[in-house]
C-alpha cells in the first residue's frame, strides 16, 4: 500500500516537472504503439469487413485463425520476429533488429488479430442491418465495404484503440525485439521490467501511473475529437 | 473531416525519424547493467570518442549468442571458458579483459544456516544445504547461474530438494523471489547494492577470490559478419583500457564501495 | 397486353423445408399499380423481395419481356421496416447518389430536394435513430425515389403514417405513375388500395388466390379467402 502511494506520488512529480526521460520513453511508447495502431487497422479493419460481409469456403477457418491468434502470447511473436530480422535470419539485411520499426512491426502481428476481430463483429451486425439496402441499391463489393467502414467508425474506433491498449501495454515482445536500449528503444513498459528487475518498486509503479494515464489520455482525446465530428451520439 | 485529421497525425508519428549518430551496440549482463557503471561510462566515452553506444542487457548465453548472429557489435561479459568456447567458434576476433567485481552472498539476516561462519564460499554453501535453508537460484543460464553451478560441484553438492528455487529470471527477479521468501542467493555485489527491495536480507559471505568475477570485451568477428562495426568497436576497446576508463573503473562508488578493479594489460 | 412485362413462372420459394410462397405464375403488365394482398404470413414482402431479386428462387423463374428488361435495371424497394444507416437523414437520402457518384454536395442538395417532395420537414441534419416512425418511412420513401426508378417497389409504405401524411404519399405515387413508373406495392389498407390500385395480386397462405383488375377484385371477389378478407375488414 506504500509502495504504491509512493509511486502515485513519484508518478506526479516525474510528470509536472516533465522528466527527460520519461518524456523520451513516453514518446517512444506513444509513437511504436499508435504507430503499430494506425497499420493494424489499415489491415484488420478492411479485413473484418471483407470475413463479415463475404461467404467463402474458408471463411470459418480464417476466422478461427484470428481468434487464436488473438490468444498468441506477445513472447512467442517477439521470439519469431526477433528470429527473421536477427542479422542471421532471412530478413537480417535489413537491420531492424533492436530498432523502433522492427518494434512496430511485432506490435503489428500481435493486434491486427484483436482489431481484426472485434472489426469484423461490429461490422457483421451493421451489415445484418443494411444487407438488403446494399444490395437493393446494387452497391459493389468496395461500396460496401467502405459504406460499412464509414459508418461503423465508432465502433471501429473502438477495435483500433483495443488494439492500442493492447500494444501499449504488452512487454514482451517489445522487450526481445527492441532490447530496450536506453535512449533508443526503451518504452514504458519496458522501463517497468527493468525498475522492477532493480526492486525500485516505486519507479517502476510511478511508470505504471502514467502508463494507464497515457492510455486513457489517447482513449479520451479520440472519442472527444469523434464526437465533436458530428454533435450526436456515439 | 476530424477522423481524417486523426489518421494523418497518427501516420506521421509512425514515420517520424530518429536522429543517426555514429552508433554501435554492445551486449552485457544484467549485472554490469545493474551496477550502475555503465551510466557513469557511456557519457565519456561518447565525449572522448563521438561513439553512442547502445546497450543490450541481457544474460550472458544471449549476449555472446547476439554476437554470434552478428545483432551486436561487441560483447562485453563475465564466463571466461563460455567466452573462449564462443571465440574458438570464429565469433569474435580476440578476449580482452577489462576489469573484474566480485559475488557475494546474501541471505536471511539472522543467517539460519549460520553461512557467515565459513571461511570459504565451498563452506558458505555446504552449510546452507545441510540446514536446508530456501536457496534462490538463477537457473537462466547466465554467467552467475553458470558460477553458482560450478561453485556447488567444488562443495560437492548437488543441489536438489525443496529448499532450492530456480527461478529462471534475471538478477532483480531473482532478488525480488529471495527477498519474497526470506532466502539465501548469491548475487553479484552491484545488483546486490542498488536492490531497493531488500526487506530482511543482508550480505552473509564475501571475499573468497573465487569469488572474483572477470568482465572481458570481445569485439564480433568482421570477417564472419561484415555489416558489423569493427572499427568502432576497436576505437571503444583501445578506450576501454585506457588510463581514463582505469581511472573512472576504479573511483566508482556504490553506496560508498568500491564495485570494480581495473585489471587491463597493455598490449 | 401491352408490350413489356414482368412474366412469373411456377416461382417458389422454401425456407427451413417448408413452402412459404409458391407456386405461383403470373404476369404483371408494364404500367400502372398492382397491389399485392393478403393476411399477414400471406407472403406478400416474399414476393415482392423476390421479383426484386433480393431472394433465391427455389424453383421456377422470373422472366422480364420486352420493357421488362428496362424496369429491371431501374428499381428501387422501400422495405417495411425501413433500414436506418448510421448517418443523417440528409445523407441517408444522399447515398444512392452517391453510390452512383454523384458530388457529396450535389447529393446534397437533391436530397433535401426530394425529402420535400415526400414531406419530410425536419431538421435534415438529425440522424436517422432519432427520428419518428413515420419520419424514417418517408426517408426510406426519399431514398428511394432519388434515383427516380422505372419500377419501385413499396411494401406497407404507410403503416406508421398519420391521414395527412398517408394522403400525402398516395399523391405521390399517383404522380410518378402518371410520369410512367411501374409500381408494385402492398398494404393492409383496403381504402388505400382501392385509391390506388390498378390491379390486385391476392395471395392467401403462400398461394396465389386470385388476381384481376381493381374494380372487378374489389366489388366481386371471385375467391372465398378475398371475400372473406374484404369482409373481415368492413367488419372491423
Ligand atoms: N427466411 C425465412 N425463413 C423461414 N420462414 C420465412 C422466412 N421469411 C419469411 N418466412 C415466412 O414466410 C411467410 C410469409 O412471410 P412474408 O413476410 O412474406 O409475409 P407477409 O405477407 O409480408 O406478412 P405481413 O403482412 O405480416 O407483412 C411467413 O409465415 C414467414 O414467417
Ligand atoms: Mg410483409
Amino acid at each position: 500500500m506504500n509502495d504504491i502511494l509512493q509511486g502515485m506520488a513519484r508518478a506526479a512529480r516525474l510528470v509536472v516537472t516533465l522528466d527527460a526521460d520519461l518524456v523520451e520513453i513516453t514518446a517512444l511508447s506513444l509513437q511504436v504503439s499508435l504507430g503499430a495502431a494506425v497499420i493494424a487497422s489499415a489491415i484488420g479493419l478492411p479485413l473484418g469487413a471483407w470475413l463479415a460481409i463475404n461467404r467463402f469456403p474458408a471463411r470459418r477457418v480464417v476466422i478461427a485463425v484470428l481468434n487464436a491468434l488473438m490468444g498468441l502470447p506477445p513472447v512467442v511473436v517477439g521470439l519469431i520476429v526477433y528470429v527473421l530480422f536477427s542479422r542471421s535470419g532471412p530478413l537480417g539485411a535489413l537491420g531492424l533488429l533492436f530498432t523502433p520499426t522492427v518494434m512496430v512491426i511485432a506490435q503489428v502481428i500481435i493486434i491486427t488479430p484483436i482489431v481484426a476481430s472485434v472489426s469484423h463483429q461490429a461490422i457483421r451486425e451493421l451489415w445484418a442491418d443494411y444487407h438488403d439496402l446494399l444490395i437493393s441499391l446494387k452497391a459493389n463489393r468496395l461500396q460496401r465495404i467502405v459504406t460499412l467502414l464509414w459508418d461503423g467508425r465508432r465502433a471501429l474506433m473502438t477495435a483500433s484503440l483495443a488494439g492500442f491498449g493492447r500494444g501499449v501495454g504488452e512487454v514482451g515482445a517489445i522487450m526481445i525485439v527492441g532490447g530496450n536500449i536506453d535512449h533508443a528503444t526503451r518504452v514504458l513498459t519496458t522501463a517497468i521490467a527493468l525498475e522492477t528487475g532493480k526492486g525500485a518498486f516505486d519507479m517502476a509503479l510511478a511508470l505504471g501511473f502514467v502508463l494507464i494515464g497515457l492510455a486513457i489520455s489517447v482513449n479520451l482525446a479520440l472519442h472527444f475529437l469523434s464526437r465533436t465530428e458530428r454533435g450526436s451520439r456515439w | 473531416m476530424k477522423f481524417r485529421t486523426i489518421i494523418a497525425a497518427a501516420a506521421t508519428a509512425v514515420f517520424a525519424t530518429m536522429a543517426q549518430a555514429e552508433e554501435m551496440k554492445m551486449s552485457v549482463t544484467t549485472s554490469f547493467a545493474n551496477s550502475g557503471l555503465a551510466e557513469v561510462l557511456l557519457p565519456e566515452i561518447e565525449k572522448d570518442t563521438g561513439i553512442t553506444v547502445q546497450l543490450l542487457v541481457v544474460g550472458t548465453g544471449q549476449a555472446l549468442k547476439l554476437g554470434a548472429e552478428g545483432d551486436v557489435d561487441a560483447v562485453l561479459v563475465h564466463a571466461k571458458a563460455a567466452e573462449e568456447k564462443w571465440l574458438a567458434e570464429g565469433n569474435g576476433t580476440h578476449r580482452r579483459e577489462i576489469m573484474y567485481n566480485d559475488f557475494i552472498f546474501v541471505g536471511p539476516s539472522d543467517d539460519p544456516a549460520g553461512a557467515a561462519k565459513a571461511d570459504k564460499a565451498t563452506g558458505a554453501l555446504q552449510a546452507i544445504a545441510a540446514a536446508q535453508a530456501p536457496f534462490v537460484s538463477r537457473g537462466d543460464d547466465s554467467g552467475t547461474h553458470k558460477m553458482e553451478l560450478s561453485l556447488w560441484k567444488a562443495a560437492g553438492i548437488e543441489p536438489q530438494g525443496d529448499w532450492y528455487r530456480a527461478v529462471g529470471q534475471g538478477m532483480g527477479a531473482a532478488l525480488n523471489t529471495a527477498s519474497g521468501m526470506n532466502a539465501y542467493i548469491m548475487s553479484d555485489r552491484a545488483s546486490w547494492l542498488k536492490f531497493a527491495n531488500k526487506g530482511d536480507l543482508k550480505l552473509v559471505f564475501e571475499g573468497d577470490p573465487v569469488l572474483f568475477n572477470q568482465y572481458a570485451f570481445l569485439p564480433v568477428n568482421p570477417a564472419k559478419h561484415p555489416h558489423v562495426k569493427n572499427d568502432l568497436a576497436n576505437k571503444l576497446e583501445a578506450w576501454l583500457v585506457s588510463d581514463r576508463a582505469k581511472a573512472l573503473i576504479d573511483g566508482y562508488m556504490l553506496n560508498g564501495e568500491k564495485l570494480f578493479t581495473f585489471n587491463a594489460k597493455a598490449e | 397486353m401491352v408490350s413489356g412485362m414482368i412474366v412469373l413462372e411456377g416461382v417458389e420459394l422454401r425456407r427451413g423445408g417448408r413452402v412459404i410462397v409458391g407456386p405461383v405464375s403470373l404476369t404483371l403488365g408494364a404500367e400502372g399499380i398492382t397491389m399485392v394482398m393478403g393476411p399477414n404470413g400471406a407472403g406478400k414482402t416474399t414476393l415482392l423481395r423476390a421479383l426484386h431479386g433480393l431472394e433465391r428462387l427455389s424453383s421456377g423463374q422470373i422472366r422480364w419481356a420486352g420493357n421488362g428488361n428496362a424496369l429491371r435495371e431501374r428499381q428501387a424497394f422501400v422495405f417495411q421496416t425501413p433500414v436506418l444507416m448510421r448517418r443523417s437523414a440528409l445523407d441517408s437520402i444522399a447515398y444512392p447518389l452517391r453510390l452512383r457518384g454523384v458530388k457529396r454536395a450535389e447529393a446534397r442538395e437533391r436530397a433535401a430536394a426530394c425529402a420535400e417532395q415526400v414531406g419530410l420537414r425536419v431538421n435534415l441534419k438529425k440522424e436517422v435513430s432519432d427520428l419518428s416512425g413515420g419520419e424514417k418511412q418517408k426517408m426510406a420513401m426519399a431514398r428511394a425515389l432519388i434515383l427516380e426508378p422505372a419500377l419501385l417497389f413499396l411494401d406497407e409504405p404507410s403503416a406508421n403514417l398519420d391521414g395527412r401524411s398517408t394522403r400525402e404519399i398516395e399523391e405521390i405515387l399517383n404522380r410518378i405513375r402518371a410520369g410512367g413508373t411501374r409500381i408494385v406495392m402492398s398494404t393492409h389498407d383496403i381504402g388505400q388500395a382501392r385509391r390506388l390500385a390498378d390491379d390486385v395480386v391476392f395471395l392467401h397462405d403462400g398461394k396465389l388466390a386470385e388476381q384481376g383488375p381493381s374494380a372487378a377484385f374489389f366489388d366481386a371477389p371471385q375467391s372465398s379467402q378475398a371475400q372473406a378478407y374484404l369482409k373481415g375488414d368492413i367488419v372491423l
